[in-house]
């Protein structure tokens, strides 16, 4: 299927895996190799943070944390509205080589699409902003 | 569930893209709104005998959606789910995980304190 819904990567380091594990799940870490500044709460469910110099950030939801193997968390898909509800998983695994460690990272979810927007992409109505617009107006004419 | 249509319904936007006419067709029912025929016609360097044929086009595609305007005349409406599915392939596209795993390496190396390996053979 040419639609990708899954990126995956596994790099060895030369490092073992206590080490890679602080670097993926510290908010130092996290702050330096991959965002300017970081926050986090390790925990399942807990929130997390990266910001960039450039403005941008990416609000993340820590969702496995199995010290010192995987790590997963959450986040809104790169590129899509704000406010749009999808969001992609993120795997990190961890596994022991030699002296150092084999990292692979899989995020998946790309190619998901949530029900309301199946019910938008096969009706034949125009909705969307129509329709929203259309309850602004309602509202304010009540408001009013 | 990935569902199978995701495939033909990126493929659409991306065919209608590829072309110029249609793009700024496209373009001009984003930045301005629903607009017939003769509208866009007004608006865009094209003819309005193309402009009707690349609306019936799109709208077969499910791009733009037909709804009656003012004098009986069919306004088009641009369809955003589509677009979105689209933006969904090419956020695969555009992340980037090389770029910050190279960067971890290099963290981890740094931080090795000089004792760790100057810098993989990648």
């Amino acid at each position: 299927m040419a639609f990708p819904d899954r990126i995956e990567r596994t790099i060895e380091i030369a490092h073992p895996p206590t080490k890679v594990w602080a670097a993926l799940t510290t908010a130092e870490g996290l702050g330096t190799w991959f965002g300017n500044e970081a926050g986090i709460e390790l925990r399942p469910g807990g929130s997390a943070w990266m910001k960039w110099d450039g403005g941008h950030t990416a609000d993340m939801r820590v969702e496995r944390v199995e010290e010192p193997t995987v790590f997963g968390f959450t986040w809104h898909i790169y590129g899509l509205p704000e406010d749009d509800p999808r969001r992609t998983y993120v795997e990190f695994t961890l596994e022991p080589a030699g002296p150092g460690t084999r990292l692979t990272v899989v995020e998946s979810g790309f190619a998901q699409l949530p029900e309301d927007a199946y019910r938008t992409a096969y009706d034949g109505n125009a909705q969307g902003w129509a329709s929203e617009l259309g309850e602004l107006a309602d509202y304010l004419d009540a408001a009013a | 569930m990935p569902p199978p249509d995701n495939e033909a319904i990126a493929e659409q936007v991306f065919t209608a893209l590829a072309d110029p006419s249609r793009r700024a067709i496209l373009a001009a029912l984003a930045s301005g709104g629903p607009a017939t025929a003769t509208d866009l016609a007004g608006q865009l360097p094209i003819t309005r005998q193309a402009i009707a044929k690349h609306l019936a086009l799109l709208a077969e595609a499910g791009l733009v959606t037909a709804e009656p305007g003012e004098r009986r005349r069919v306004r088009y409406r641009l369809r955003s789910a589509p677009m979105q599915v689209a933006q969904q392939f090419l956020a695969a596209l555009a992340r980037d995980w090389d770029g910050p795993l190279a960067a971890l390496k290099d963290h981890l190396d740094q931080h090795a304190g000089g004792t760790g390996p100057a810098r993989s053979s990648d």
